[in-house]
């Protein structure tokens, strides 16, 4: 669900293939009938937007159903892996007592006080406030929860405030009949993909759900995928092979670049980033701020003080809290949604734009080219010249004559940049595994490397301060920032990075062993915690390896953390530590060697007996018992309640898309999610619910031929002319009300704006019954623009800015329009059909 | 949806004429995800410039043929709705309902196109397969009516006929053909063509076990092979009738039509005469 994993993960889906020659069952649940629908059992179509009605009524099957409640398999797992007897505060009130919110809504601030969905006795770390006021940095407190004392359990699940009973009440009105109502599913295709799920789940068989953006990008985009991790929870699958929630990233290492974030809010390894409206003042103030007392997260100041070591090097001292307040810290939202009106407003004057393409890939490209002229200064690297490159003479609007070149102040520096084969390094992907890959050939002319670029700019940049003793002046004074180059290029020796981020003994610049060797006093540096161990201690780049196994592969490549294939997987063993079954067998407690063993690393504790527990007042690991796979949570098990960390509520509830052709069937008095951010302002408009101007759902996607914006694909003769022009997919039955006809032209709008494309009449669209009445929807792939060989109209000009309140990531997958046969009036941008 | 394709000879599925050595591809329909990579990968290696650039609206099919410049083409049949019209939920596993095939040349076992060639351009390598060697041809396109499946086709730009090579350069230095190298699912294999029509032949009994009863081989002797071509060495595992794919169910050499042809112009002519002089003596 919410993927197309074989257009847009061929690769990876070469091992769906290889599942289903061993007779695995293949389900497609997708708007649209895909290359990856025509390789299913199963094509379930629904409306887009609906996913989290479908997947609760799922869990709401489960739970009723008497084969999940007879089979001591699934009780098993749910009372000692997960929080389902854990007790929650007796004032919390759920979307049930509260027409479709939670406790704790604040309706002036729209904003949550997590503070409402805590456990029960269990006091709350931070204030109120705080909380409001924290809204852009997720705290580490928040997300793995922060608990001073055993929480209370009720293990025969009947007490009414047990997260289980509240869950169940929760997903009650999420019926066989809402999915047909809402999603537009028939009972009986429901049906059958419940029964395939829960009969695949158990001691012997394990299911696994694969998604991708297309369950991101809505406004409730992460309740979304908790709530299938909640179902997968109740079914026992995670932890345990075959099993997950397998996030299919997009782009070739949008893992990596998550790990070792290119994010505003993040530092290396999941750390937050310092937040001045928070207690973030001093590097004490923070550690107590964010670090939790129990959990692996117990040993966070060992990664942030190694951190800051590799940073700032000699100048990072205990004397100085090392170096901490060289730290920027952040204040507000800057990830790219707010960053394009900061533009647009005229609050930020220069961009770097590297591998990323906002005149096409922008949400509300329109105000997203309007941002970029706006700039004082643009730099571009990339491969071709782009449109965010190109728009001050190239775009729709200079074309039309609405905007001049000679009117746009943006001085822009178009750098050319190295391809992947021209440059090393690594890829991070949805395995969490670190592949390298070599330099196959020189890099052409002025081509060069994203390290080469960043590494020379850094050096010029510590030329052009030095001496400087402004706050900017030192920080960037302090940085480490001396890896040797080499070749005729003088590319940084990237061994040298790899061994920075693995982490060293700062005595001698040995590469440390593993995460364990960091210490907090100054005596190693570590670039990524998380990473560490990714080089063996004589210097061996492990993410080289290529010896792969039947198994789990440990000899291919390197997986982090500690190059565990499967997290928690503790899990795959029953409390008392043997395999829940032969067939699904992964870790194991050796009752003889008296620890944990198997085919992967484990991701628990070495000798910790299956029976451990833990005393009141013990921290980190040792306050985990030995039957919590869950380590890196405060209480070791898997939350189907979400205490804390969400910003929109504890368990997973559906709200409509920011634009909806229908009412909330299940919540008649809350629309939206009473959280999502909105951008209200004349530039960035919203349609109404049901608005008649806007009757049809829109949701956009990628093709196998094209990638993203276009930059590395929509130039290059080869991939050009196997998607050669944009389009847009519509039912036969839409088509027809329009007299439209395959390969007309078309134009579609919304009130942000409007793009042409070529008709592609086809049954794999179909209109939806939806309430009682039809619902059509229709598909534009986003990646054609205005430039290269393969052109169309710009899908992004069409959708808004929306944001999900905890990933901050916009609604593309869903959202509303209209159209009608024909051009817009005087466009002739385009290749014609033939 | 099942394809019943209605055999002349039962006893002919799985008999081909392989040589000796004989190279081949196995293109199995049921795993491909229509993802194109052969395509890319073959104008990659043998450096073939983009062509026929534009949007047909025929599905994702963009190539539209093969052709001078487009050795691989995936073809693209939309059938997703059943008898009644409904879109369909449950489908048979493995590929269906959107039906992707990647053709190629056959590099049949006798190949009209070789014997059509006048000058000695087309060869047959040591691998069995059949080779335009670009600094003989002299473009009269004989081979061009000679091949039943419509596969070479005469360069705009250089004037002389051009088809898949099965990558003789890489099979000379021990390597897989570039578009076997690329495909992700493993829907295009590579290897000696009596290995691949064994494999061939239990993975079409694996499917119909598994409820595929319309897979069938396309490319022996009795399917795709027929008319004295005697097998073709890249063949074909599909699941509609082979003119969905546009591909023809039983192709004839042309070559065998001559005899045929001869003698009907031969009696016609004589029937002509014979009339002729009965009506001049009336």
């Amino acid at each position: 669900m919410g993927a197309n994993m074989a257009e847009n993960h061929p690769v990876g889906f070469r091992f769906v293939m290889q599942a289903k020659e061993r007779g695995a069952k293949l389900i497609h649940i997708d708007p649209r009938f895909s290359r990856t629908s025509a390789m299913a059992d199963l094509h379930v179509a629904l409306r887009a937007g609906s996913d989290l009605i479908l997947l609760g009524a799922l869990i709401n099957y489960v739970m009723s159903s008497e084969h999940w409640n007879r089979d001591p398999f699934f009780q098993e797992y749910l009372t000692h892996y997960t929080n389902a007897a854990t007790l929650i505060n007796p004032d919390f009130k759920d979307t049930e007592d509260l027409a479709g919110i939670f406790s704790g809504y604040d309706p002036e601030e729209r904003k949550y006080d997590p503070e409402a969905w805590r456990y029960a006795g269990q006091q709350g770390k931070s204030s109120a406030n705080q909380h409001h006021e924290s809204q852009d940095a997720m705290a580490r407190t928040e997300i793995v929860g922060q608990q001073d004392s055993i929480p209370e359990y009720d293990f025969t699940l009947q007490d009414p405030h047990c997260a289980f009973q509240i869950m169940k009440r929760h997903f009650a009105r999420y019926t066989p009949e809402m999915v047909e109502q809402a999603c537009g599913v028939p009972q009986a295709v429901f049906l059958q993909v419940a029964e395939a799920i829960l009969t695949n789940s158990g001691r012997d068989r394990t299911t696994s759900f694969a998604y991708a953006v297309a369950w991101t990008q809505h406004s409730i985009g992460t309740q979304i995928i908790s709530c299938c991790a909640l179902l997968q929870l109740l079914l026992g699958n995670i932890g345990r092979p075959g099993g997950g929630i397998l996030a299919l990233r997009g782009h070739a290492t949008i893992q990596g670049s998550t790990d070792i974030p290119t994010l505003y809010n993040l530092l290396p390894g999941y750390l937050p980033m310092p937040n001045a409206t928070q207690q973030h003042g001093s590097l004490a103030d923070y550690l107590e701020q964010e670090r939790p007392q129990k959990g692996a997260w117990y040993t966070m100041p060992n990664y942030v003080v190694s951190l800051l070591k590799a940073y700032y090097g000699d100048a990072a001292i205990p004397a100085n809290g090392f170096a901490y307040d060289l730290l920027p810290k952040i204040s507000a939202d800057y990830s790219f949604q707010p960053m394009l009106l900061m533009m647009k407003d005229g609050n930020l004057r220069g961009l770097f734009c590297m591998g990323q393409n906002p005149a096409v890939g922008g949400q509300n490209a329109v105000l997203a080219r309007q941002a970029l002229a706006n700039l004082d200064w643009l730099v571009v690297r990339d491969i071709h010249e782009i449109e965010t490159a190109a728009f001050w003479y190239d775009a729709p609007e200079v074309r039309r004559g609405d905007l001049r070149p000679q009117d746009i102040g943006t001085e822009i520096f178009l750098m050319p940049a190295a391809l992947a084969a021209e440059k090393e390094g690594s890829y991070t992907n949805t395995e969490r595994l670190i592949q390298w890959h070599d330099k196959a050939v020189e890099p052409r002319g002025d081509c060069r490397s994203e390290s080469w670029f960043v590494y020379h700019l850094g050096k010029r940049l510590k030329q052009l301060y030095q001496g400087d003793t402004s706050p900017r002046g030192r920080q960037i004074e302090a940085v480490t920032w001396d890896y040797p180059t080499a070749g005729a290029t003088q590319d940084p020796d990237l061994d040298m990075v790899v061994k920075e981020i693995n982490g060293y003994t700062v005595a001698d610049g040995k590469p440390i062993k593993n995460g364990t060797a960091l210490k907090d006093d100054g005596s190693t540096a570590c670039g990524c915690w998380l990473y560490s161990g990714i080089m063996t201690e004589d210097g061996h780049n492990r993410a080289r390896n290529r010896k792969g196994d039947e198994r789990a592969s440990l000899g291919w490549g390197f997986s982090w953390p500690s190059n565990q294939r499967i997290m928690y997987n503790r899990a795959s063993a029953d409390p008392a530590g043997k395999p829940w079954s032969e067939r699904k067998k992964w870790i194991w407690w050796d009752a003889e060697k008296e620890e944990w063993t198997g085919y992967d690393v484990p991701d628990f504790p070495e000798h910790k007996q299956p029976n451990y527990q833990p005393a009141p007042d013990a921290k980190g690991l040792d306050a985990i018992a030995g039957d919590a796979p869950f380590v890196n949570m405060a209480d070791g098990r898997g939350w189907l309640f979400a205490a804390s960390g969400l910003r929109d509520g504890p368990l997973p509830t559906h709200y409509e898309p920011v634009e909806t052709p229908v009412s909330n069937l299940l919540y008649p008095g809350q629309l939206h999610s009473p959280t999502v951010k909105l951008f209200h302002r004349s530039d960035n408009p919203y349609h109404e619910m049901a608005d008649p101007r806007f009757p049809y759902v829109i949701t956009t996607y990628r093709l196998t031929e094209q990638y993203t914006a276009g930059g590395m694909s929509r130039w290059v003769p080869w991939l050009a002319e196997l998607q050669p022009h944009g389009f847009i997919e519509i039912s036969p039955e839409l088509a027809a009300e329009h007299g439209i006809t395959n390969g007309d032209w078309v134009t579609v709008w919304t009130l942000r704006g409007e793009a042409e494309a070529l008709a592609l009449v086809t049954e794999r669209l179909q209109p939806l019954m939806i309430d009682g009445r039809t619902i059509h929807q229709v598909g534009m792939p986003w990646h054609f623009g205005f430039g290269g060989l393969a052109q169309g109209g710009i899908a992004n000009d069409l959708s808004a800015l929306v944001e999900d309140p905890n990933s901050l990531i916009h609604e593309a997958k869903a959202f509303t329009c209209n159209l009608r046969k024909g051009r817009i009036a005087g466009q002739s941008q385009g290749a014609r059909p033939l | 949806m099942s394809a019943t394709i209605p055999l002349i000879d039962k006893t002919m599925v799985g008999q081909h004429g392989a040589r000796p050595g004989a190279m081949g591809f196995l293109t199995d329909t049921t795993l491909c995800i229509g993802c194109k990579a052969c395509e890319v990968a073959c104008k990659q290696w043998n450096q073939l410039p983009m062509d026929n650039f534009g949007f047909t609206g025929h599905s994702y099919d963009n190539t539209g043929d093969l052709a001078a410049a487009t050795w691989r083409h995936v073809v693209f049949v939309e059938q997703i709705s059943d008898s009644t019209g409904q879109r369909a939920t449950a489908m048979a596993p493995f590929q269906s309902n959107w039906l992707m095939m990647s053709d190629v040349c056959k590099h049949c076992v006798n190949a009209g196109c070789l014997e059509a060639c006048p000058t000695g351009a087309i060869i047959r390598t040591e691998f069995d397969t059949v080779v335009i060697q670009q600094d003989i041809c002299n473009g009269c396109g004989y081979c061009i009516p000679a091949c039943p499946y419509g596969v070479p086709e005469l360069s705009a730009t250089d004037h002389q006929a051009h088809k898949c090579t099965l990558c003789y350069d890489r099979l000379d230095s021990g390597l897989e053909p570039a578009c076997a190298k690329a495909c992700p699912t493993d829907s295009i294999q590579f290897g000696p063509v009596t290995a691949l029509m064994e494999h061939a032949q239990t993975r079409v009994a694996d499917l119909q076990s598994r409820g595929v009863d319309s897979a069938y081989i396309y490319g022996d002797r009795a399917i795709g092979g027929t008319g004295g071509i005697d097998g073709n060495n890249a063949f074909f595992i599909l699941t509609a009738e082979p003119e969905v794919y546009n591909l023809p169910a039983y192709p004839e050499l042309p070559q065998d039509k001559v005899g045929r042809a001869f003698l009907t112009t031969f009696g016609a002519a004589l029937a002509l005469g014979v009339a002729a002089v009965v009506a001049l003596r009336g």
